[in-house]
């Protein structure tokens, strides 16, 4: 097994208020890891700390044992292949969807380089297929805005997909679903992982249940336990802070 | 001793002088005689007592005295127009014109007017008037004419003002260090001018550096009084950037409210400013007209009134324009703009587009003095005003149910409207209580800057940039900002001129805002950047 | 790439422009009459300037969320450098005749050239600087700037002081670019008298051209995947960055090209109008072309220059009719096309169209 996401004793504190304290997690590559945890818990910190919109106090961040991600800036982080996903769906509004995957398709990302871009057949391609996998194909002329809040969920995994990073990190991608396409992003996530390492971060237990993957719980900004699902909602202490809230 | 015997000897003689003949004998006496003779009349006159003994004598002095030969009186010739006109030297009635042949003019020399001036100088230390005997005093520490120093220490043991025997003391060393006396009342004398210690005593001690007995203590002075200058300087400084900062204080203090907590961009604030000047204006006027014995007041009147027609001005746009650009602050921006233009032009069309003149009643004006610092009444009053506005606003916030409701709105509006609270009245009163304070810095600036409908334009860069610099949302950063950026303005000022001061602390802010973009007292951690 | 650039909007438009830069020119200088006053060639040409000044704003604001209150400043470099070079040109011809230093630099006693006046007698050199200055100072300002994520109204705001610092420096003698007075007088250009209507008419195509110019390559920078990547950030800065683009480099680049743009617009009003003084540098100035801007529609390019000629014929016409009600005008648009235009004046012109097309394909 080789390590895609290294974090050791990473600590971060805003006036005071300590987000992230002495947290230390291990993502393996291909691997889907669910990160659970209530308000409060760091795993928005963390998802920043990881691509690099926050910088830690102290620990380590390290990327395929080499890159030290806490020297990499957003975009620095996107181009080494790490792909977000809001928990809020943050699509560009006033593009069209097809507009939307074609600029986050992996490409030069220079200024000059885009100026004169020109679309090849291949990319084309490419981005239809991305469209008919999350559903969109249909609606490629439509404007983000007029989508769905489910569609613009759906729009933003396909734009991460475009990216083709190596580890996506998902906010909450349940929220404000409906059942059905709940577990068809559940199912997705599924597919997507094996072939790039994927972190969750959801609130919702039947979701996380249907992932059926490893899951970390964090609190007060480090991990409190890690297993199966099955196994951490049996920790006494996991029931106390979270579950038997 | 031999100074004592001199005073009590010129006490004597003064005293005895009140009683000499009248005026009008002596006046006639004037152009007979040798000069010697008329050197005696002139010391005469100036122990008659009479107040018009003084217009003799300068009349006398500038060579304007003639004796009317067809009138047979003395008269003083003044040069009206084209034409010499003759006028009664004694109770100032005109005679007419005179030619060359009809007055014979009673000369004087240069000795003969030495006298005079001593004689006047004498008369003037004398005066009723504790004002003129201060200038008299302060025109001889300027001569350093020795010849008064028998009439100085007179007068300073008759002196009941305190200020005046100061002065006539300091004027007195001045003499001693120009007269023969011995080196131990010199150095007294250095001694007087070294309490005095300002730019005044600087320049007559300089004088004396040379002096083979002085120069050493006049050196050791000098350089005190150079260092406490230099201090003197910077409190004068400091003094400035806060008067500076009070003002913009006072501008930037409704802004902290309108940007800082509701997150508005207001650019018709300078224009809310200006309607309080106005209606500063306007009041006094008022007052002026109909009931001018209260014209003390009218800033008394002016201000709440301001704040009233500000406030409701404010309200006015945030109903009828801001409430529907929530979110959207670049549009609120422009917005506002548009509504800047329309008031400063409705100011004009009512008011003109001059300046207006806004009186300072008498607590206002003048000055006074701390050490070698002067202090404006007025701009002592505006920090104080513009320290009670900042205070009284913190407590409104922070001990009211109301300033409750400002933050609770500001804060979380769906949960503040859930708890019940009328967020859009809230909003109003808010933004209206912004508005209101740009209207009592407006009275405030009346009385010390032009009424004109231009005023608040003067000011709207320079309040953003005290709110944007001191970090918006923070009532504690507006004051930090505005004493610093006044401060900061103030001390570059002699290195770089006015103009340039201001540039340098505008490229500062510029500088600093990409260094810290939300502010000097900026609220850190996720929430703010979400 | 010609469908791209041209569409129906600016199909129009460059159809409008082209008959009126043929038709003024000819109504004013060959036929007989004088159809075109001259006053009116001057005027149009400033409008045109205006336009192209318009453009440039909505490049930065209508596509990448820049909301500049300073843009007159680099309109007012590009006519200082232009204006700069039109002083070197009057050489001998001054009121003090002298042959290196312009008039107020004999009035203020200087014996010497400033170092920064020196190679602005060459017409290249200066028409590089028309554009190379500007630039440059929107590189340093937007470089600070977009480096520490100054965005929004802050970033407006400190927009606003730029321009407002440079109107109080241009104000100052010690500048040594005619303080307050700034730079007039001019005689000529390449040789050209400014004053005769040949000239005259040759600016006002200039202008024409420079219009067409900077609307197709705006045109050219915002369809292109630049272009969709600026809406990108306009839309969600964040994603932008999280799917791996620097922003600060595409609005460096959007914005110095921008300046570019209103420093030419401002090199062919300077001698169109004969003077540029330190008033261009005002605030006021610089938020007036924002209401240009929305007046015509955000983000269209067509629409902002075609908003800044309709503000500036109804500044020339109500300031010329009655002059208080002028600044009444300009405040009341500001506050109902932001309440009621957001998409401005072509923008609501294209919609009625649209609705009245359905209504006569409906029945159909």
């Amino acid at each position: 097994m080789t390590t895609q996401l290294y974090l050791s004793g990473v600590s971060r504190s805003f006036d005071g208020f300590k987000a992230i304290n002495n947290l230390s997690m291990v993502v393996a590559k291909g691997e889907l890891h669910a990160v659970i945890g209530p308000n409060g818990a760091g795993k928005t910190t963390m998802m920043d700390i990881i691509t690099g919109k926050t910088r830690p106090d102290e620990g380590d961040v390290y990327w395929n044992d080499v890159v030290d991600l806490t020297k990499v800036d957003e975009a620095g982080s996107a181009r080494l292949g790490i792909g977000r996903k809001f928990q809020k769906p943050t699509v560009f509004e006033t593009l069209t969807v097809e507009d939307n995957i074609g600029i986050a398709l992996k490409a030069e990302r220079g200024v000059f380089a885009t100026l004169f871009d020109h679309q090849t057949s291949k990319q084309a391609a490419k981005i239809t297929e991305l469209l008919e996998l999350v559903r969109l194909n249909d609606d490629r002329a439509r404007m983000a805005a007029e989508l769905s809040h489910g569609q613009k969920q759906w729009l933003e995994i396909g734009m991460l997909l475009a990216q083709d990073p190596q580890l996506l990190l998902v906010d909450e991608p349940a929220a404000g679903m409906t059942d059905a396409e709940t577990m068809r992003t559940a199912e997705l996530l599924k597919d997507i992982a094996g072939e790039r390492s994927v972190v969750v971060v959801e609130h919702d237990m039947e979701f996380v249940r249907a992932l059926g993957c490893k899951v970390t719980v964090l609190h007060q900004g480090s991990v409190l336990a890690e297993g199966t699902l099955d196994h951490v909602s049996s920790m006494p202490e996991v029931i106390e802070v979270y579950l038997g809230r | 001793m031999l100074k004592k015997l001199f005073l009590t000897f010129a006490i004597l003689f003064y005293g005895a002088a009140a009683f000499a003949q009248d005026l009008e004998a002596l006046v006639a006496q004037l152009p007979g005689g040798s000069y010697d003779d008329r050197a005696a009349v002139v010391l005469e006159i100036s122990q008659t007592g009479d107040e018009r003994a003084f217009a003799v004598l300068e009349a006398l002095k500038a060579g304007k005295l003639f004796f009317h030969k067809g009138e047979g009186i003395i008269v003083e010739v003044r040069e009206i127009g084209d034409e010499d006109i003759a006028f009664n030297i004694l109770d100032n009635t005109e005679i007419g014109a005179v030619g060359r042949r009809d007055a014979k003019k009673i000369k004087v020399n240069n000795g003969l007017r030495r006298e005079i001036s001593a004689a006047l100088g004498t008369m003037y230390l004398q005066s009723t008037d504790p004002s003129v005997r201060l200038e008299a005093a302060d025109a001889v520490f300027k001569s350093g004419d020795p010849t008064q120093l028998a009439a100085l220490e007179a007068a300073i043991l008759a002196e009941t003002d305190n200020k005046v025997r100061t002065a006539l003391t300091e004027a007195r060393a001045v003499a001693i260090l120009n007269d023969d006396a011995d080196v131990s009342a010199k150095l007294a004398a250095i001694e007087v001018l070294r309490e005095r210690g300002d730019r005044d005593a600087q320049g007559v001690l300089s004088k004396f550096i040379t002096d083979p007995d002085l120069g050493e203590a006049v050196a050791t002075v000098l350089a005190e009084i150079e260092q406490n200058q230099k201090l003197w300087g910077l409190v004068q400084n400091v003094w400035y950037g806060l008067s500076l900062g009070s003002v913009l204080l006072l501008a930037a203090i409704g802004l902290a409210i309108t940007f800082g907590v509701m997150g508005v961009i207001n650019m018709a604030h300078g224009e809310l400013v200006m309607i309080g000047a106005y209606t500063t204006f306007a009041v006094q006027e008022f007052i002026r007209t109909s009931m001018p014995e209260y014209f003390d007041m009218s800033l008394l009147f002016a201000a709440p009134l301001a704040f009233l027609v500000a406030g409701s001005v404010g309200i006015g746009i945030e109903r009828g324009v801001v409430r529907h650009l929530y979110g959207r602050p670049l549009e609120t921006l422009l917005a506002t703009w548009g509504i800047s233009l329309i008031l400063q032009q409705t100011v004009r069309s009512i008011f003109g587009p001059n300046n207006r003149e806004v009186g300072n009643p008498d607590w206002m004006s003048g000055a006074f003095e701390i050490g070698a610092m002067n202090v404006t009444y007025s701009r002592m009053w505006i920090l104080v005003f513009s320290l009670m506005v900042f205070t009284g606003l913190l407590l409104l916030l922070k001990r009211t149910s109301m300033g409750l409701r400002m933050r609770a709105v500001t804060q979380n509006r769906a949960m503040a409207a859930d708890m019940g609270i009328n967020t859009g009245w809230v909003d109003a009163l808010t933004f209206g209580l912004g508005a209101g304070i740009a209207g009592l810095a407006g009275v405030a600036l009346s009385q010390i800057d032009n009424v004109s409908p231009n005023l608040g334009q003067s000011y709207i860069v320079d309040s953003f940039m005290v709110v944007v610099f001191g970090g918006a949302g923070n009532l504690w950063g507006a004051l930090a900002g505005a004493f610093s950026l006044g401060i900061a303005n103030k001390f570059l000022e002699p290195f770089a001129g006015a103009v340039l001061a201001k540039i340098l602390v505008l490229v500062f802010i510029i500088l600093f805002i990409q260094k810290r973009p939300r502010g000097l007292f900026a609220l850190k951690g996720r929430a703010v950047e979400n | 790439m010609f469908n791209r650039l041209i569409d129906r909007r600016m199909g129009i438009f460059l159809a409008g422009l082209f008959i009126i830069t043929v038709a003024v020119p000819i109504g004013n200088l060959l036929i007989a009459g004088q159809p075109v006053p001259s006053y009116a060639v001057a005027l149009l040409g400033k409008y045109l300037c205006y336009a192209l000044l318009a453009v440039s704003l909505d490049l930065v604001w209508g596509f990448a969320g820049i909301l500049s209150l300073g843009h007159g400043a680099f309109f007012a470099l590009g006519g200082y450098a232009m204006g700069m070079h039109l002083m070197r040109e009057i050489g001998t011809r001054g009121v003090y005749a002298d042959p290196l230093l312009p008039d107020f630099m004999v009035f203020l006693n200087y014996d010497e050239l400033p170092w920064f006046w020196l190679g602005f007698d060459n017409f290249l050199f200066a028409s590089l600087m028309v554009m190379l200055i500007p630039g440059l100072l929107a590189f340093v300002f937007g470089w600070l700037a977009f480096r520490s994520r100054v965005t929004g109204v802050y970033l407006s705001i400190i927009t606003q002081a730029m321009t407002y610092a440079l109107m109080l420096a241009f104000f100052r003698n010690e500048m040594g670019l005619g303080g307050n007075n700034g730079l007039t007088d001019f005689k000529d250009l390449l040789g050209f008298n400014l004053q005769t209507d040949s000239t005259r008419a040759g600016l006002f195509v200039a202008a024409a051209i420079a219009l067409a110019a900077g609307l197709l390559i705006s045109k050219f920078i915002t369809t292109s995947k630049l272009g969709k990547v600026l809406v990108g950030v306009r839309d969600a800065e964040s994603r932008t960055r999280f799917i791996g683009y620097r922003v600060e480099g595409y609005k460096l680049f959007v914005f110095i090209v921008s300046a570019m743009m209103a420093g030419v617009a401002g090199a062919i009003y300077t001698p169109l109008v004969g003077i540029i003084n330190p008033g261009e540098f005002s605030p006021a100035n610089s938020i007036e072309i924002v209401i240009w801007v929305a007046l015509g529609g955000r983000g269209t390019l067509v629409g902002a220059a075609i908003g800044a000629i309709i503000v500036a014929l109804a500044k020339t016409l109500l300031t010329g009719w009655i002059p208080e009600i002028w600044l009444f005008a300009l405040g009341g648009m500001f506050v109902l096309v932001t309440l009621y235009l957001p998409n401005g004046v072509l923008g609501a012109v294209e919609n009625t169209i649209k609705k009245l097309k359905r209504k006569t394909e409906a029945p159909a």
